[in-house]
């Protein structure tokens, strides 16, 4: 797998390789590189953040509470997609537990109708 | 005529910082703002990623104007107007502006922080040439009517400007169903974050090329199609390899231009390299009493640098209106050697630390920064890399500072 780290403005040109099943990082300037690199290789995850709709129209932002897995980020989005918020929101307000199985609460980030 | 110690112009990331920094010292502060709420752009970016250097944890936008917000809304010493354009600013500090629930508003004030943000670059500034059809948007209006109205703006996009937030737009439009075809930078780099490369455009496989620009549009209602070209060394399309791009919306995201049209017709002296106020450490503009901090300062790429300016300013602009703010010479700080500008431009002697930022020209790598006063060197900091997206800093003794102050690279 090729990658770009991100742990520094270098940003560098990394790929990543299993050998013996070993993951094997090559490309990275210095330590931090090679932790990243194995991360993304082998369980990459993201915070997702987005908008939900609400029943009354317009739109609250949230994000899940820690990074779900990235081949969740597919999922999650369109369960965000397809859900209604109810009511009043007020910032840090737990919309959903674990949507998809994607091991994270749903937070909404903004208040709404307060 | 209403008085205040410090009057902040502008209730965003800066003008929150300020005010509360103000506070601290004692001030009675105004905050005159034009939305219908304190918080800036911060309310339109829910992404994440804010926060990190100033609290240690990481927030999205909304989460951060917030913990600013509810402190400043609970502070009784600061009054905060709302949807109140500032229409005029003398320069002994009087503050006229136009409210709909107070009229027209005077404030004489002891001191003004200028916190009024920046404007997105458009079309008609880049001269994007073609027809004017529906479907042409910056990328922070388009994430104003996404992220704040609720509104999709279009389905087959092309985002010209690879900037942070056209690369941040790029994933939000793609979360939201659109389709991203291209993103296309007219430099061979781009002066975004790396992290905003690999997670808005590689993890959604969207392209980006490099030294590419849009040349022109089609479409009579409605955008139907953008064409894109390279460019050579000179930013001159090559426009034999033009190729056509169905889309309906093209998003840009090419430059923010500080927003001091307050200034016009002052004596404020203005950089024309950042197009904000020549300032000194305080964050002070060549007017006396007037302080300017945040994007219409200079344009950062992290809030939390605007923070920290913001209060440096709001804390000195509390001590020049109690009469408190040292007025020693000042020896300007000049830029040279791949450094694009330097900023405060000039600085007091005397005792303490005072940090330089600096944005390089383009990207270097195993780089050294010098800093020299007088022709002597007095810091020296060797760089892995550095990157005109990515302001850097570099921390000094005043006190040996003993001439004209000047910062460079060097191999």
């Amino acid at each position: 797998m090729d990658t770009t780290c991100i742990m520094c403005p270098m940003g560098c040109a990394l790929t990543v390789t299993e050998q013996d099943g070993k993951v094997v990082v090559t490309g990275n300037t210095c330590p931090r590189g090679e932790k990243y690199g194995v991360a993304e290789y082998s369980h990459p995850e993201r915070v997702v953040t987005t908008l939900l709709k609400t029943t009354r129209g317009g739109v609250v932002s949230v994000k899940t509470d820690r990074p779900i897995p990235k081949d969740k980020i597919g999922d999650f989005l369109a369960w965000a997609a397809a859900f209604r918020v109810e009511g009043v929101v007020v910032t840090g307000d737990v919309i959903a537990e674990n949507p998809v199985s994607c091991g994270a609460r749903v937070v909404a980030t903004a208040d709404y109708g307060v | 005529m209403e008085r205040f110690d410090v009057a902040v112009i502008g209730g965003g990331p800066a003008g929150m910082a300020a005010a509360l920094a103000a506070r601290a010292k004692g001030a009675s502060v105004a905050i005159l703002e034009r939305d219908d709420r304190l918080g800036g752009i911060l309310n339109q970016c829910i992404h994440n990623g804010f926060g990190l250097h100033y609290f240690g944890e990481e927030l999205t936008g909304p989460e951060y104007a917030k913990r600013f917000r509810d402190k400043v809304l609970a502070d009784d010493g600061i009054k905060v107007y709302l949807e109140t354009m500032v229409l005029s600013l003398t320069e002994d500090r009087v503050v006229t502006a136009l409210s709909p629930t107070d009229g027209l508003v005077e404030i004489r004030a002891g001191a003004v922080v200028l916190a009024m943000g920046c404007r997105e670059r458009s079309a008609g500034a880049i001269a994007l040439a073609g027809t004017r059809p529906a479907g042409i948007y910056t990328a922070g209006m388009a994430q104003r009517l996404c992220n704040v109205e609720g509104y999709l703006v279009g389905k087959e996009v092309v985002i010209l400007g690879s900037g942070d937030i056209g690369l941040i737009m790029a994933r939000r439009m793609t979360s939201e169903g659109a389709k991203v075809k291209l993103v296309a930078e007219i430099m061979p780099f781009s002066s975004g974050l790396k992290r905003n490369i690999v997670q808005c455009l590689s993890d959604y496989d969207i392209p980006l090329r490099y030294s590419t620009t849009v040349t022109r549009v089609t479409g009579k209602e409605r955008l139907t199609g953008v064409y894109v070209a390279p460019v050579g060394d000179k930013m001159q399309p090559d426009l034999s390899r033009e190729e056509y791009i169905p889309c309906d919306t093209l998003l840009l995201s090419v430059g923010l231009i500080p927003e001091n049209d307050l200034l016009t017709g002052s004596s404020v002296e203005m950089s024309r390299v950042t197009s904000g106020a020549v300032v000194d450490e305080y964050r002070q503009t060549s007017v006396p009493g007037i302080f300017s901090a945040g994007n219409v300062l200079h344009v950062h790429d992290l809030v939390d640098n605007v923070s920290e300016e913001a209060s440096i300013a709001g804390s000195a602009a509390a001590d020049y209106a109690a009469g408190a703010l040292s007025a020693s010479p000042t020896l300007p700080v000049t830029p040279s050697n791949g450094v694009r500008y330097a900023l405060p431009q000039r600085v007091h002697t005397g005792e303490g630390k005072v940090r330089l930022y600096f944005r390089v020209d383009k990207v270097y790598r195993g780089r050294t920064v010098v800093v020299t006063a007088g022709g002597r060197e007095v810091k020296r900091k060797k760089t892995l890399v550095m990157a005109p997206g990515e302001m850097q800093y570099i921390e000094v003794d005043k006190s040996l500072l003993t001439g004209d102050v000047s910062i460079r690279t060097e191999e």
